[in-house]
């Protein structure tokens, strides 16, 4: 672009405070990027530096280990993580991908409006207010703290934005591949489901992921729904120990090795996240729509 | 073009093959996709109910709170859960002013980033950034929260908080005249205000420079071709022709920059210190809204306690609803001209 500039004025060369102020802003933006980029490889440094020494098999089979003795593990919180979001998925995926529906194929409306908008809203909504609610709904029903509660309060937060995207999916396929179906005398559900959504499998995919990983490491709405537990649970009805609340809780704990400990946990639970959200970059990049590119 | 062909003839003839039956059970469809429009219908309505559920709940546990109080509840100071004496103002200034600094922090870099990744760098460059910045927003709360007790709250005590003390304390003496203490004033304990306000910041970052982005490339591109044709700087360009035109919609990442703020959790819970005091030092510790429910939801005794908890909820539910409905607003009046990505 400078180069535009420059040749373009050879004949009235451009004042040096001007040359400089824009010298000066493209030097400020670089190092804007520096200074945001900085946390980002700190960040990511410090993970590895002090994670990595202590995962090990014990880390990854075991249970935690009262205060004071060493070893032990989080085989159970990250167990429970996977418990919880599986329940959390369990609710959360059918209902965001029905509404995404609802929103692409029978939403172009005043109402389909309402419902957009319900759901951006409900993406603003704070992480620990929904636990709050979830505490509300589940936890004073039941009488304890559980598993399905955490599965609750995630699913609440999955659906906002599996809706949004998979709306946005449904839409880029065209319309010309919804009417070839009518045409040959497919319904219009299976038209939906067999062609419209299978053509835009990977994007709804996609967007499935991104909620998965923003909610797997979210600890807000898991502190009084979940609860976290030092024991192995299964049951869905018990409290549940979940990777970033055991995180949360030795971080602020006094002892160092269960600072060791949070270091692996937050390790391992930001490779998960950060492999989904490749995983998603790559698909995203070989297009969302099947056969489209 | 010969290649894509098949393909789509592919997922077509996918159904066709089962032509004879979909027609012969013509009739039924109907009533299928009616089932079905149903479905979806509920599935939509239920992100309508989850919001009137998540009011609902909010509103009635609340209202003993509510009735007790009433709006002196935001203005009074004393947190005093032992004799049920309840006023939020502590938690209210603390997310306050941690977000409007963290704001302060992060708005220039992001714009900076965003200027930077759209106007300044190489293309293929572009991606890679674009996507490195993004990463930031998926690093969750409590990883932050830790990284931020083990790295960033000693190196604030070591080193930044003597420094600002050092170089910035003289500020004091004009706050003393007025009656308060000064903003570097006192122990650099790390763990604080400044602390909540930086990680805050390294949170928000990708959210303002990522709408800051969509919005700068929503500006025409003639846009900027008219202003170079005028002989403008790349510098001038991007003033006169990006920023001042996208000005609303960067103001509305800005604002959903503090909705995200407002609402934080863990990573300020982790270093803000959790003291329910009002200070004008940032050394000194504070408490947010956020942190004050995680904190003590768990441990709440007595049905005051609990709704008094439910209402700083409630409060803060209200105040992000509010802006992000306005950041929203503020991003589609930039937004709006362009074709919608998904509009075939």
């Amino acid at each position: 672009m400078s180069d535009i500039v420059t040749s373009t004025f050879t004949s009235a060369p451009v004042s040096l405070y001007r040359r400089g102020m824009n010298g000066l802003v493209t030097f400020a933006a670089a190092g804007a990027v520096v200074m945001v980029l900085a946390p980002l490889v700190a960040v990511f440094g410090y993970l590895i530096y002090k994670g990595i020494g202590s995962i090990n098999f014990a880390f990854l089979t075991q249970i935690p280990k009262p205060p004071g003795e060493s070893g032990g593990g989080m085989a159970n919180a990250i167990a429970g993580s996977a418990l919880i979001l599986f329940l959390g998925s369990l609710a959360g995926v059918p209902i965001g991908i029905g509404a995404g529906i609802y929103l692409a194929e029978y939403g172009r409306n005043r109402f389909g409006n309402v419902i957009r908008f319900t759901a951006d809203v409900l993406n603003g909504v704070p992480s620990i207010i929904v636990g709050i609610v979830a505490y509300g709904l589940v936890v004073l029903t039941q009488g304890h703290f559980s598993a399905v509660a955490g599965g609750v309060a995630l699913a609440i937060m999955m659906i906002p934005t599996i809706t949004r995207t998979t709306e946005e999916m449904l839409l880029l396929v065209p319309n010309a591949v919804r009417e070839a179906a009518y045409g040959l005398g497919v319904s219009r559900w299976r038209t939906t489901l067999s062609i419209t959504l299978r053509t835009a499998t990977s994007g709804v995919i996609t967007g499935v992921m991104l909620a998965f990983a923003r909610v797997a490491g979210e600890t807000a709405p898991l502190l009084f729904t979940a609860f976290g537990n030092t024991y192995w649970n299964w049951k869905i009805g018990q409290p549940t120990a979940a990777l970033p609340l055991q995180i949360f809780t030795y971080a602020i704990s006094p002892y160092d090795e269960w600072h060791k400990q949070a270091w692996a946990g937050a390790l391992i639970l930001i490779v998960l996240i950060v492999a989904s959200v490749s995983a998603v970059r790559l698909v995203a990049s070989r297009g969302m729509l099947k056969g489209a590119n | 073009m010969p290649g894509p062909q098949p393909v789509i003839n592919k997922e077509v003839a996918v159904p066709a093959k089962s032509e004879g039956g979909l027609l012969v059970n013509a009739g039924d469809s109907q009533f299928a996709d009616r089932v079905f429009s149903w479905a979806m219908l509920g599935c939509a309505l239920c992100v309508l109910a989850i919001v009137g559920l998540i009011v609902y709940e909010l509103a009635t546990k609340s209202r003993l709170s509510w009735h007790t109080f009433g709006l002196k509840f935001f203005f009074q100071s004393d947190w005093d859960p032992v004799n049920e004496h309840f006023g939020a103002l502590p938690f209210v200034f603390g997310t306050v002013v941690s977000s409007i600094l963290a704001l302060i922090l992060a708005v220039p870099l992001a714009v900076g980033v965003a200027v930077f990744i759209t106007e300044m760098c190489p293309r293929w460059l572009r991606g890679a950034l674009a996507f490195t910045t993004e990463l930031l927003a998926a690093i969750p709360s409590v990883i932050y929260g830790l990284w931020a007790i083990f790295v960033l709250v000693p190196l604030l005590r070591e080193y930044v908080e003597p420094w600002l003390a050092r170089y910035f304390g003289w500020t004091s003496e004009f706050t003393h005249k007025l009656g308060f203490q000064g903003p570097f004033e006192g122990a650099p304990y790390g763990i604080g205000m400044l602390a909540a306000a930086i990680i805050l910041a390294i949170m928000v970052v990708p959210i303002v420079s990522s709408i800051t982005r969509e919005v700068m490339t929503a500006v025409p591109q003639q846009q900027r071709e008219a202003v170079l044709a005028l002989g403008a700087t790349r510098w001038e360009m991007i003033r006169t022709g990006v920023l001042r035109n996208a000005r609303a919609g960067i103001f509305g990442g800005v604002i959903l920059g503090l909705g995200r703020a407002l609402g934080e959790t863990m990573a300020v819970t982790m270093v803000i210190g959790n003291s329910p005091q009002i200070s004008a030092s940032l050394f000194a510790p504070g408490y947010t809204l956020a942190s004050v429910i995680a904190n003590e939801f768990n441990e709440a005794t007595g049905d005051t306690y609990l709704s008094a908890l439910v209402e700083i909820g409630l409060a803060l539910f209200i105040v992000t609803i509010i802006v992000n409905i306005l950041a929203q607003f503020l991003v589609w009046t930039v937004t709006r001209g362009t074709p919608a990505r998904a509009n075939v």
